[in-house]
């Protein structure tokens, strides 16, 4: 049931902000700091729950398997791979890393 | 896949894709939940995902000039690669073909990708074995990698992995996620100190 809510509120919320800039007068959203902002948040954001899903298990931090897929991923990235590839990698890696008893 | 290996039923996979049609955003909440978070925190997190399109959509009104009755009914398809397109057309015609065209094409292979992945997930059962739980972090990883450009955004990830990682073991889960996310305005205040002057930037990643 959680889940119907968290989906719901979110199906709201970003249709909410689509159809916002469609609407909004143009001017208001064009202000440097406020496009800076809207740019840098998704960063923020991002990154925290990169590092929060490779190394938290729970509310505990943990080093396993996780980070040497996360570690592959990377790897591929600055090799510019392909988007799947790298989402492979990290997979692949990870298994592979957890069947040796990692 | 990511999202039935973290515990949502085919249907609410399949919804969130229909629905809410914004990949990071899905992504976020589908990682929020997956960690633990309530609800509410899991939703605000794909919500200040979502924000960027608010941006979009400003930018595609003024250049598709659609018709008032239209806009409810385009404003789901306002996301990165419908905007991309739209935006590198020369002229209002060809931006608003190009608008229709990628909006329909990528909902329809988007949502039937969505059931075929939840599908296969259901049919392998025990995702972790599989490696599939790094798939999360890595496609967050993937998504973040093309933003980090210049020493600012570098900065503000660096602020919130710290962040999102230190507080972790001492807030509710979800929480810590919404105060990395300050880890934005911190870096741009220290830099406007530095500076003075801030210089604006669209943001351009993947879904």
């Amino acid at each position: 049931m959680n889940i119907w809510i968290a989906i719901g509120v979110t199906v709201l919320g970003c249709y909410a902000v689509k159809l916002a800039g469609l609407l909004v007068p143009a001017g208001v959203l064009e202000r440097p700091l406020v496009r800076r902002l809207a740019a840098l948040l998704p960063v923020a954001l991002l990154a925290a729950l990169t590092a929060q899903q490779a190394f938290a298990d729970g509310r505990a931090l943990v080093l396993d398997a996780r980070a040497a897929g996360l570690a592959a991923a990377a790897v591929a990235l600055v090799l510019r791979a392909p988007f799947l590839i790298v989402i492979g990698a990290a997979v692949v890696v990870t298994a592979g890393v957890r069947a040796l008893g990692g | 896949m990511t999202s039935a290996g973290s515990g949502l039923t085919l249907l609410q996979t399949c919804a969130l894709s229909l629905l809410v049609f914004t990949g990071a955003s899905q992504f976020a909440l589908v990682g929020a939940l997956a960690a633990g978070g309530g609800p509410f925190t899991a939703a605000a997190g794909a919500f200040f995902l979502g924000v960027r399109n608010a941006f979009y959509g400003l930018r595609l009104s003024q250049l598709l000039a659609l018709p008032r009755m239209v806009r409810p009914f385009a404003a789901q398809w306002v996301i990165d690669e419908t905007a991309a397109v739209s935006l590198a057309q020369p002229d209002r015609r060809s931006a608003r073909i190009g608008f229709l065209v990628t909006g329909l094409s990528l909902y329809l292979l988007w949502n039937l990708t969505t059931l075929l992945g939840a599908l296969g997930a259901e049919a392998i059962g025990d995702t972790d074995a599989w490696g599939l739980d790094a798939a999360g972090p890595a496609v967050f990883l993937a998504l973040l990698a093309p933003m980090l450009r210049t020493g600012t955004e570098r900065a503000v990830a660096g602020v919130a992995v710290l962040l999102g990682l230190g507080l972790l073991p001492v807030l509710p889960a979800g929480v810590p996620v919404l105060v990395a996310a300050l880890a934005a305005p911190a870096v741009l205040w220290a830099q406007g100190r530095r500076k003075g002057a801030a210089r604006g930037d669209v943001p351009e990643e993947n879904r």
